[in-house]
Order: structure tokens, then sequence, then C-alpha cells
């Protein structure tokens, strides 16, 4: 079987997978990491949205040897390592953006990606049409708008950009 | 720490574990030594089954066992049950065809059950399952409901004659029919609720475990009502007693009705399990789930208002064919008859009401409740109606609603179809909604719009609903086959902190922290020292689950009640330690003190005393400060409200946006605003779903058309505008907290809202009506076949 080496939320992991192996399937089956979640088999809702090398990517559409040399980043990997939540996890508690906290894991790994995308500030309408990949059905996505819009400025430390209207 | 309890918008204590990816949902555990189910599925939606030959799967790698149908009836399993029994207008009881969990015979809908293999990893139960041969020999199928009840459909259970499960009626036609001949005008719709998958985010998975030493199972699984599941599958499927059966539903990935019910996998894996002493695991796929997990709503009406000269009802009569699906989930046919046609009264003083229902088997997946179960339905019909009414007549759509209303000094309200409501004011709602909504300057939106090309229309819906199920007793005539009280258990620790025990279910809904918070609020606890506990049958004493948003107004009742038990026990050890009366001894804000006095005990103190009962009145007192309470309500709750929506249409897409989104509610009192907003939230996005793009589609052959996330249009993040919630708040008056219930009313209220915007949008186009969901397509036909009239705006 392939042999695949990869650093995992810092740590460096050696694993023999199948060919057909998913990068979620080698997280959550072969590493533990079951923050990473399943949602669908389409490639539709993002709930196992992770970071490879800093970039948001859906971790049921890559095998995991396609990871090889990566740095790869889970939930279960951004809060600091005293127990600290990263600005988007507490601003997703702080405004109540998760229900079930299923879709929570990607949504979070998405939108972090997207506020470090943005730099120059985001709309309230580029926030809605940034999170297209991911499905939430229990907030009706409200919350979790607002919740980004709060954690833009705590990630970019200064003030979001009023939205010309 | 600051104010806590009931009221405040306590942050939630699940949510750390959420976000830092510590969730425990059911696919996240593993068993030593688990095995891997995989099931395969009819392909077809009506055929009968001639063979299985099982010889290649069962001797490919890795597989340690084949079962079929066959291999579960010679164990002497039985059916999936139905937890509701209908009876049809002549008294007789329903009909209630076999549920095999494995199909046997026939397979009766795509999805259908047939076969399970179990391999040392999933990937080879998925190889092997491809390698059964399955012999079918097809049959014709019918999916739709006016379909199955056609002269000569063919049958889907062949001892059920025209597809007819029951046939059942609620009101006095006679009255009705003698009103409607007195009318001023009658007006008539037809329509169809259209058939949505719930479509939790978390798929269903479940996991059976045999312990050799104690010969208990275990059943790990994803479902809002654990206890219910060990009843139904250890008393009716596999015979297992209840104290040698353990149900665990950890942390649940939502649910909206569909993880009520008993499924075959729970049962197949938990036999598999028994079989095989090993651990087995089966989690859904997605497209797996499109075809397995109950659908909701799918049912078509003809409705008829008798309405007179101003606009006042005087009767109304409805007719539905409701869709069950191939075989009778567990709440099934409770749905379109008493969660339900009893709805229809609505918010409005309708004098006579009669309303049948007929429910039919199709070859589809069984349909059963999904968020807000009957009463969407109804509020559909109704409030369609009442605009269609206003379109018909003339009327305002906004006096006629008013000139119906139940006044609110009219409550206890009896309605001609059962139901008694307890309270409400829903001009109060109506008049937050109109505000919010900005009722009164949509003309000049409306202009405005125009003037950019777009057709712009505002909807409303004033609506009321059931919550709170319910009295064991009135259900229990109604054909429940189960009590529908709750149960709490209140444990103080030694030290002072809580720990609640619940028989209610959490999958989203937070009551990790609203449950703590009443706990903050009667017994001065606060939150972080409060601990919830649900989803374990061998923790919890007993409990019958979260639906109908009955968690609150029912299973908070019983805490309530236990916390009564807690304080009146205090009492007399805080009088003995404090040598006074009991009489004279008050609890507030944590501490037990003797009145009139400056003499006072902290909680921590007297469970301390309890548990450690050197000095305590153990003549006539146990040790320990741990009660139950067992809570059965007295009346359903009634939630209601208004649900305002406004749109623009691209007349040359005719895609539809939602520009706003408007809900004022009354929901009784409310323990944590920010949770109860974001219930409305989201049952606003379902119902906005349900309007404006979700169907699930068979076929004309009852294929599923729409299988997967790529066919079935789930809402996303742009397609909402943000929503203004407001909530108005009149009590309960027969529950200990006065709550109502928050779950559902999002996805009651505003599909007819969102209707009622659209057709309004049209108006230019000769439109009275159209189904759901309101698509592109639909919507850009009917501009096209419509010449606009000449607006004389």
């Amino acid at each position: 079987m392939p042999q695949v080496s990869l650093t995992v939320n810092g740590r460096s992991h050696t694993a023999e997978v199948e060919g057909r192996t998913l990068l979620v399937e080698l997280l959550r089956e072969g590493m533990g990491l079951t923050g990473t979640h399943v949602g669908c088999d389409t490639s539709q809702c993002g709930a196992c949205v992770v970071h490879i090398d800093g970039e948001s990517v859906k971790s049921c559409s890559i095998l995991a040897i396609q990871a090889n040399g990566c740095a790869v980043t889970t939930i279960e990997g951004i809060a600091e390592a005293d127990g600290t939540l990263h600005p988007m996890q507490a601003m997703f508690r702080e405004h109540h953006a998760l229900q079930c906290g299923f879709c929570t894991p990607g949504m979070v790994m998405s939108a972090i990606d997207l506020v470090q995308m943005h730099p120059e500030g985001l709309t309230e309408d580029e926030i809605r049409h940034g999170l297209e990949g991911n499905l939430c059905r229990c907030t009706g996505y409200h919350n979790i708008v607002k919740a980004i819009a709060a954690a833009w400025p705590i990630m970019h430390g200064k003030e979001l950009p009023l939205a010309a209207e | 720490m600051g104010f806590e309890g009931i009221g405040a918008s306590v942050r939630r204590k699940e949510d750390h574990r959420f976000l830092s990816g510590n969730g425990n949902y059911t696919d996240d555990i593993n068993r030593p030594g688990q095995l891997y189910a995989v099931i395969r599925r009819a392909d077809r939606p009506h055929a009968r089954l001639l063979s299985i030959d099982t010889a290649a799967a069962a001797a490919a790698s890795g597989v340690i066992a084949v079962y079929t149908g066959a291999d579960m009836q010679a164990d002497g399993i039985g059916g999936v049950p139905c937890g509701w029994q209908i009876h049809n207008k002549d008294g007789s009881p329903m009909a209630e065809p076999p549920h095999p969990v494995l199909a046997t015979g026939k397979v009766r809908h795509v999805g259908d059950p047939v076969a399970v293999v179990i391999a040392s990893s999933k990937q080879e139960a998925k190889n092997a399952a491809e390698l059964l041969s399955i012999d079918y020999d097809d049959l014709p199928a019918i999916a739709s409901v006016r379909d199955a009840v056609a002269p000569g459909a063919p049958l889907v259970h062949d001892d059920v004659a025209n597809n007819v499960c029951f046939d059942w009626h609620i009101g006095d036609k006679a009255i009705v029919d003698a009103a409607f001949a007195q009318a001023a005008h009658v007006v008539e719709l037809d329509l169809t609720n259209n058939r949505l998958v719930p479509n939790a985010l978390e798929t269903r998975s479940a996991i059976g475990d045999f312990d050799r030493s104690s010969g208990e199972f275990t059943l790990y699984t994803t479902s809002q009502n654990p206890h219910v599941i060990r009843l139904l599958m250890g008393a009716f499927v596999l015979h297992i007693p209840e104290h040698k059966l353990r149900v665990v539903a950890p942390d649940v990935g939502g649910g909206f009705g569909s993880k009520i019910f008993h499924y075959a996998e729970e049962a197949i894996v938990t036999w598999a399990a028994g079989k095989l002493h090993r651990p087995v695991k089966w989690t859904c796929d997605r497209s797996e789930a499109f075809m397995s997990d109950a659908h909701g709503r799918d049912c078509y009406s003809k409705a008829a208002m008798a309405v007179d000269a101003q606009g006042k009802f005087l009767a109304l009569r409805v007719s539905t064919l409701s869709n069950m699906g191939a075989y009778l989930s567990t709440f099934a046919p409770a749905v379109p008859t008493y969660l339900s046609a009893t709805l229809l009264a609505g918010v409005y003083t309708t004098p006579a009401i009669y309303a049948e229902v007929k429910a039919v088997f199709t070859h589809t997946v069984p349909v059963d409740a999904y968020r807000g179960a009957g009463r969407p339905e109804a509020t559909y019909i109704l409030e369609r109606l009442v605009d269609v009414i206003a379109h018909d007549t003339g009327l305002d759509r906004l006096a006629i609603r008013r000139l119906n209303f139940i006044p609110k000094d009219a409550f206890p309200y009896q309605t001609p179809v059962a139901l008694n409501y307890d309270s409400g004011d829903y001009e109060a709602t109506l008049k937050a909604a109109l505000a919010a909504a900005n009722w009164d300057g949509f003309p000049a939106r409306r202009r405005a719009a125009a003037a950019r090309g777009k057709l712009r229309g505002i909807g409303m819906s004033t609506y009321v609903e059931a919550c709170g199920i319910a009295p064991s007793k009135l259900v229990g005539q109604l054909g429940a086959r189960a009590g529908l009280y709750e149960v709490a258990n209140i444990r103080v620790h030694p030290t002072g902190s809580v720990t609640v025990f619940t028989g209610t279910h959490s999958h989203g809904q937070g009551h990790e922290t609203t449950f703590a918070q009443l706990v903050s609020d009667q017994l001065g606890v606060p939150v972080d020292m409060v601990d919830v506990v649900h989803g374990d049958t061998s923790k919890i004493p007993f409990g019958m689950g979260t639906y109908g948003s009955r968690s609150l107004a029912v299973g908070g009742s019983a805490m309530v009640k236990a916390m009564d038990k807690v304080i009146a026990k205090g009492k007399k050890i805080a009088a003995h330690l404090m040598e006074a009366s009991v009489e004279d001894i008050e609890f507030k804000d944590g501490r037990f003190s003797v009145a009139g006095t400056d003499k006072s005990k902290a909680l921590a103190e007297i469970s301390l005393a309890a548990y450690v009962p050197h000095n305590y009145p153990i003549e006539e007192l146990e040790p320990g400060l741990d009660e139950t309470a067992f809570y059965d309500p007295k009346n359903f709750t009634f939630p209601g409200g208004c649900h305002i929506c406004e749109v623009e249409i691209d007349r040359d897409t005719g895609t539809v946006s939602v520009v706003n989104m408007v809900a004022a509610d009354d929901v009784g009192r409310v323990i944590n605003p920010m949770i109860v907003e974001g219930q409305v939230q989201g049952g606003l996005a379902q119902g906005i779903g349900q309007a404006l793009m979700e169907n699930a589609v068979y076929d004309s052959e009852a294929q599923l058309v729409t299988g997967s996330f790529m066919d079935y249009q789930m809402p996303r993040a742009h397609d909402f505008p943000p929503m203004i919630t407001s909530t108005e708040t009149t009590l309960c008056t027969h529950n200990p907290l006065g709550s109502k219930g928050v779950g559902e009313t999002g996805a009651i209220g505003c599909p007819p809202s969102v209707i009622n915007a659209v057709v309004d949008a049209l108006r230019d186009y000769n439109v009275r009506h159209l189904d759901m969901p309101a698509t592109p397509q639909k919507i850009w036909s009917l501009i096209q076949a419509n010449q606009p009239r000449m607006a004389a705006e």
C-alpha cells in the first residue's frame, strides 16, 4: 500500500493507505481526528473542510496520498495550546452561529480562509457568497454571517471597513 | 457570575466542544473489534423478490456475514412497528401492513433494504454488497397520492384496497354544509404541499454492541428519543427486555423530526451484533439517506371557505390526500390528522370546520413528521386560502385576517376541531410584524422596484400551532400507543453542583444551556455548576424524547417539578439544622433562611448535610438530595404569530429573491432569547427552502429523481436576507414555566407568507395561486403565459 507522510496540526504522521483512501478518511479513521465531518458524498456540504498549506479544501474531494508532504490543519488544530479559542471559534460562540454543531468545523475552517483571503474587507454579500460551499441546516446562516463579520476585525487587527453601498 | 436565569442570553455550554472538534457524534464512536455493515437497497420501486444469491458476497475478502430478510424471519424478528393508530370514519382501525426490517417477498420503494453485508472494513462491505445478485420481477409502481387512489392503480400492499391506509374525518359535516349553502362567497383552492427531505447534516448512523458477560445489548444511534427506540425495537422487533437493552444517542447533528422514528438499520446492527458477538457499525451515505430517511409533507388538499358579505368566515371544508410512503413510519398516521386537521381553525373564529383525510400508500420512502409535522400543512392551506379569498372577493387581506381573529379576551378558546387554545394575542404579533416589515411603506418600495424592472411583492401569514405534545390520556384516546409525559431527575451533589437527567434530547436546540438556566433560576446554582445529561437510557430514568417543540414545555416542566421536590426536602433539612419549623423556612437565590431572622444556609450546605447525615433528621428523612419527577402536560401549548415576507422577482429569469423576512412570534416565556432567535431563524430558513427551492421529485415510474445534494436544492447562505425576529409574549396558562415552544414556528408560519408574497408580486399577471416550490422555471412560465394587466398604480 502507498505510504503518505504529512503534518497534521503541527505533528508529523506517516501512514500506509489504500490508493482510494480519501484525506477525510485518513483524518477520521486513521488518526482519530473526528472533528472533521462527512455530511455528503458529492462534495456539496463542506462539513469536511480543512486547511492544506493554509488554504481551505474539502477533505472528501482529495485522496490522502495527494496530501503527501502537506501541512494539514483541522478544527482540532486552530485553538491555542492552552485551549483559548481562535477568534473565529470565539465569535461563532458569541453570536450563536452553531446549533447542532455538525457543519460547524467545516464552516469555521471555510470562514477563517475567507477572512484571511480578504484583508481589504468583506461585505455581508461577499460573506454569504463566500459560504457557497458550506451547508448548514440549523441556523439559516444569519448568525454565521454575523460571526464572520465580527471575527474579521479581530483577525486583521483593524476595524472592518464599511461596505460601500 | 452575571444573571444566568430565565431571560438571559447565556452563551451555550455545549459550544466549546462543538467548536473545537470534540463533539461526540455516533459515527465518531468506534468499538473494539467493530465490524461494518453496508446495506444493499432496492434500486427499483416495486418488484417481486425472486432470489438473492449471496454466495459471491459471502466469499469476498473481509466478509463476516451476509443476511437477508429470510434470516431475520428465521430468527423470529418482528416488523418495524407504527406508534399511532388512526381509525376510519366507520370506526374500524387503519390498515397496518407488515413492515419487514429487510424486505421479504417484495420491495416497495427505491431504497427498501434487501440485504446486509457485514465485513471487517467498510470498503470490503461495500465491495461485497455489489456482488449480491438479486433477481427481481418488476411490477408497476405509483409515487403520487392522486395516482395511488386512481381506479386500477397498482397496489403497494396486496391486502390494502385502493392503497388507502385510512379514511378519517373530524368536525361536523352537516353544520358545515348548511353554512356553505348560506354563504355570500364560497372560495375554493386546491393545493399541494411539496414533499421534502429533512437532510440533517449528520446522516444517520447506528452501532450495535453485545456484552457477552452481561448479556446486554447496546445501540448507539442518531436518535431524538432513545427511550422510545428502546421501547419499540426491544418490545416489537428484537424481543429484548428493557433491562438488557441500552440505547445511547450521543451528540446528534440535527434531526428536524427525521431522527424520531425507529428505523430498520437500528434493528439490523443490534441483531447482527448479538449473532456475531462483535460490534456492528452502519453509517448512512448521503445518497442512501435520500432514499431511506423518512421524508416530510407530501399531501394534496381541496379546501373551500364559506364567507359572508363582510368577509367573516362561516365554515371551512378541507379534503386531503396524504402520502404515507410504502410503509407506516413511527408517527406517520398522526401527522395529517391530529397534528394537522385539528389546526384548521388557525387564528380565526371559523365556527364550523369539517376535514377529511385519506392516507395512502405509494411506492416511495415512508413519510413522517418533519419540522412542524402537520401544522405547516394546515397553516399553508389556511393562509393561502385567506389570500385567495381576498383575491376573489376584492376584500383586503389584512382586514380579513383582523376581522376573523380570535380576540385576545376570548381565551381559553374552544375550536370546532377539538383543540382548546389556552392563550394568545394575535393582534400583538401582527402589529409587531407590520411595524418591523414597514408594511405601510410597501407601495413605494414596489414602485421603486418596478423602476428597476423588478416585480416586488409582500405577503403575510398569521398562524397558530400546537406544541408540547401532550396529555397522555388524550393522545391515548386519539390513537397514540405511548404516553407523552416527560421525566426529569435533578441530582444535587454533596458539594452543591447539579446534574440534570432528562428524557428529552438535544440535537441542536441548546438544551444543555437552557435547562442549566432553569436550574440557575430555581436553585440559584451557577450555570457552570450544572450539567445536563440526555441520550442514554442507562442514565436517565425514562423519557419520551424531543419532537413537537415539547422539550421545554414538557421536559422543562418536569424539571421544575423535580426541583420543587428538592426544595421541599431541603427545607426539612434546613429546618433541622437551624432548629426552626419547616413552615418558617424560605428558599430564595440558592439559600434556605428562617423567616424573620438572619439565619440562613446555602444549598451546598444543605446538600452536604444530606449526603453526610451526621446531624440530620434521619428518623423522618432519607439521606441524599436527588429527586425525580414525571410531568404529564394538561394540554397542548399554542405558539402563534405573524410572518411577513417581501420578495423581488426578476421578470427575465423568474428568479425570486427574498428581500425581507420578518417573524413576530408568541412562544410563551422565553428562557434564552439568543437561542429562541436562533431557532426561529433556522425554521424560517427551512420554510423559505420549502417555498422556493426544496422538492423531492419522483418520476412517473416512482424513481427518486432528486437523490443527492446535486439535485435537491438545499438553501445556502446567499439565498437569504438577514432575518428580523421578535417575540410578543402571552404565557402558557397550564405549565409552570409559561413556555409554549419555538422549535418549529419558523417552518410553520413562513411558507405561506413567501408564496403570498410571490403571488402578490405577480398580481399583474393574473396569478391566483402557484404550488411550492416557486422555482424560477415555474414563475418564468407563468409570466410568459399571462399578459400583464395594465396596472393602474
